[in-house]
């Protein structure tokens, strides 16, 4: 298929999983505010969104010394110039699907141009600031629907590889982030940070926020702890978003991509899932999850690069 | 001026729409109002839109579609379809002329100057052998009833990148969905197999030797007015829609970039003009175009639809001679009707035209698209002034014609039904053969006297149907 043609998917699926999972995070921190907080960590909690999502100065620049809520929320969701809000993700993900319509099935184009049509509809009706966790769902809802009715309608062919290869890669990504912004907040050893991880409620709503509540009861018949919370979102391989499910389709779909040019790309992505999945979850704790998880968001972000340079971009012959 | 109406005659409904006359009697104002948002909804949902020439916020609009279609009966459809091929046949053979031995200039019939100092004729054409010798594989001619019998007179010959195609096919679409039960009622003619007609024409015109063309559709890209036609079409056919950055030139042959490595095209249908398919034959600073195409062309190793400098053949100065190509190429009498035609760079014409101009319609003679031109009777004394000026200061660049009275066809307005002047634009598809879909696009200008049914121009589209 056209490079161009792979392109626009590869980033259509990738933006729209972006905004499923900023949808997810905006939806987990909506609840938390619900729950008894201090000031303290209320702000704090706003401050993490951001954090995540690595938008702390462009929001500290569109909004000098705001620390309220709305603000963050707006930003987040309805602010077409920061690139990564939902508006945002999901015209990119309209705009790559328009500009391949004719490679998607009729289904696939509608359902994406509806979402994006009816989003701004809702926005414009206010429902950001009148039911945002309605809006949250919303996002979720229509992710998931695209998501099936890709599965449901396109033919398995190159173009349904690179929409997967892109949606495997930002979870990846997004999931790594999730995780990782408590642990780069934590100051090693200080009592704050050791009470903090001992948050019940903050554990609880990480895994809700990856639709893993549920899972995590099922797998440990036990109480919330750090440590399993990181090893079911890092190494659990029936875990839908974890990092090694995330990884092994994104090795999954390379080698049913291969071509005569991308075996160096296919062994960078299986060298990182090797990593993964023969992790030690005593190791990863001892050396610190922030290092660790810092070390594979930079790894997750060279493969998408070798992905661009192998298929996407290629030099004249 | 009397006007034809479409659907009655006096005050009885024409037979070919009696049923549908009754039908429409039968439904509730509510049904109908229903309907329209309805239809409204899928437009917007399928994304059938077309950007605006000149608005840079990209904003989309969807062109208006009116309920009410326009029927042709099936004789007077037989009679067009015959004149469409007779022209378009002449039309191609008068392109193959005059890049090659110029027969008709030299038998006197059609004037040097007008060709060869033509704008639109493209030297680079000239002594170069195209497949089937075919140079129109996709006209758009525009075609409109006029007078009190309603006969056909053809307005324009669209022989570049003529669009509306995809118009034709969804307002078909929607009219079946939201009213299957007028099909079952009447035999209206399918069109649904269009894209198949346009692939085997475009396959037909592959390069000499191959045996599996790679047909793609080239576009400038998403921001292209017509850009959901491009991407429709290359679906519908099941091809690969390209634009310029994604194909490149090498050893004389044309590759398209994939994420397998570099794969051969062999047949390009373009929806790019001329002037910006290859920045180093023409303009420079077109990124749309692709470098070393017109070489790779003129070798015969890659076929272009429709091919370049058809231009010239659609131009307006070359218009008054379409008549006469038929008689001297194919010894035959124009079946359709030439609207006279004042040829402004005539003494004796522009002295007419100056004298009438609130009577008469002036049009660029390379303008398209409804824009450049003046609507006399439906213009201000200032405009006609701002014309006037125009024309003294350049003549050649004008033609003018007596305003027609195009047919009307009841169409839904804020007030309820009332008459709206249309048009008809037929598609003609010449290959190894000549093909057409019974029917067309029907556009229609919605504000009431208007005659200008460009959807720039805020026209509106109706399904076509040819009955028996």
């Amino acid at each position: 298929m056209l490079s161009r043609t792979a392109d626009h998917l590869f980033w259509m699926a990738r933006y729209m999983e972006r905004a499923e999972n900023t949808a997810r995070m905006l939806d987990i921190n909506m609840e938390g505010a619900l729950l008894p907080q201090t000031p303290e960590q209320e702000a704090r909690a706003q401050r993490s969104v951001l954090k995540i999502s690595e938008l702390e100065d462009m929001f500290d620049a569109r909004h000098p010394g705001s620390r309220s809520r709305e603000d963050m929320l707006h930003f987040m969701v309805a602010d077409a110039r920061n690139p990564s809000s939902i508006l945002s993700c999901l015209q990119a993900t309209r705009e790559n699907a328009r500009a391949v319509r004719g490679t998607l099935t009729t289904d696939g184009w509608e359902t994406i141009n509806f979402t994006w049509l009816e989003f701004t509809q809702r926005l414009a009706n206010m429902e950001l600031q009148t039911s945002p966790d309605a809006l949250f769902e919303w996002v979720k809802y229509r992710s998931n629907l695209c998501r099936g009715v890709m599965q449901g309608t396109a033919l398995r062919d190159d173009a349904f590889f690179f929409m997967q290869l892109g949606a495997y890669l930002e979870r990846a990504d997004n999931t790594a982030r999730i995780l990782d912004v408590r642990f780069a907040d934590a100051t090693p050893n200080s009592r704050e940070a050791a009470r903090q991880l001992e948050d019940f409620y903050y554990w609880t709503s990480i895994l809700s926020s990856v639709s893993a509540l549920e899972i995590y009861r099922k797998v440990y018949r036990d109480v919330v702890t750090p440590a399993r919370v990181v090893e079911l979102l890092i190494l659990n391989e029936q875990m839908p978003r974890s990092l090694l499910a995330s990884l092994d389709g994104v090795c999954d779909t390379l080698a049913k991509l291969r071509t005569d040019a991308s075996k160096e790309c296919e062994r960078f992505a299986g060298k990182l899932r090797a990593d993964v999945l023969y992790a030690d979850i005593r190791q990863i704790l001892e050396t610190g999850v922030h290092a660790w998880l810092t070390q594979f968001l930079k790894r997750v972000d060279e493969l998408g690069l070798r992905v661009m340079h192998t298929f996407l971009m290629l030099p004249i012959a | 001026m009397q006007i034809y109406d479409e659907m009655r005659q006096d005050d009885t409904v024409r037979s070919h729409y009696a049923r549908f006359s009754r039908w429409l009697a039968q439904q509730r104002p509510e049904t109908i109002a229903r309907k329209r948002a309805e239809a409204d909804v899928l437009f917007r949902r399928v994304g059938i839109t077309f950007a605006v020439n000149g608005d840079l916020s990209g904003t989309e609009r969807l062109i208006p579609f009116d309920m009410i279609p326009r029927i042709i009966p099936g004789d007077e459809w037989r009679v067009l379809e015959a004149g469409l091929r007779q022209r378009v046949q002449a039309l191609n053979l008068f392109l193959h002329d005059i890049y090659h031995d110029g027969d008709i200039v030299l038998a006197g019939r059609v004037p040097a100057e007008q060709v060869y100092t033509n704008a639109q004729y493209r030297p680079e054409m000239q002594g170069v052998d195209v497949p089937l010798d075919v140079y129109a594989h996709i006209a758009g001619v525009d075609v409109v009833r006029a007078g009190a019998a309603g006969e056909f007179y053809v307005l324009e010959d669209n022989l570049r990148v003529p669009s509306g195609v995809s118009y034709m096919l969804e307002n078909r679409k929607m009219m079946m969905r939201l009213f299957p039960e007028l099909f079952v009622q009447n035999r209206v003619a399918p069109v649904a197999h269009y894209p198949d007609l346009l692939l085997e024409t475009l396959r037909s015109i592959a390069p000499e030797g191959v045996d599996d063309p790679a047909v793609v559709v080239l576009t400038p890209g998403m921001y292209n007015s017509a850009y959901f036609e491009h991407t429709f079409l290359a679906q519908q056919m099941g091809v690969e829609l390209v634009e310029g950055k994604d194909l490149f030139v090498d050893d004389n042959y044309v590759f398209m970039r994939t994420t397998h490595g570099p794969r051969r095209v062999d047949v390009i249908y373009r929806r790019v003009d001329d002037d910006f398919l290859d920045p180093l034959a023409f303009r420079a600073d077109s990124a749309l175009g692709i470098p070393g195409l017109l070489t790779s062309y003129r070798a015969g190793r890659v076929t272009l639809a429709n091919a370049m400098g058809t231009g010239i053949a659609d131009d307006k100065s070359i218009y008054p001679f379409v008549p006469d190509m038929i008689e001297f190429y194919l010894g035959e009498k124009p079946i359709l009707n030439n609207v006279p035609t004042f040829q402004c760079r005539k003494p004796d014409d522009l002295a007419y035209t100056l004298a009438h101009l609130p009577e008469l319609v002036v049009k660029e003679v390379h303008g398209a698209g409804g824009y450049g031109m003046l609507v006399g009777p439906a213009s201000t004394q200032e405009e006609i002034e701002t014309f006037r000026a125009l024309l003294l200061a350049r003549p050649e660049g004008y033609i003018a014609q007596p305003t027609l009275a195009l047919s009307a066809c009841p169409t839904f307005v804020e007030a309820g039904i009332a008459p709206r002047h249309i048009d008809l634009r037929p598609f003609v598809l010449s290959g190894r053969e000549v093909s057409m879909c019974a029917g067309g696009l029907t556009r229609v200008a919605l504000r009431e006297g208007s005659l200008v049914v460009n959807s720039s121009q805020g026209g509106g589209t109706k399904d076509t149907w040819m009955v028996e």
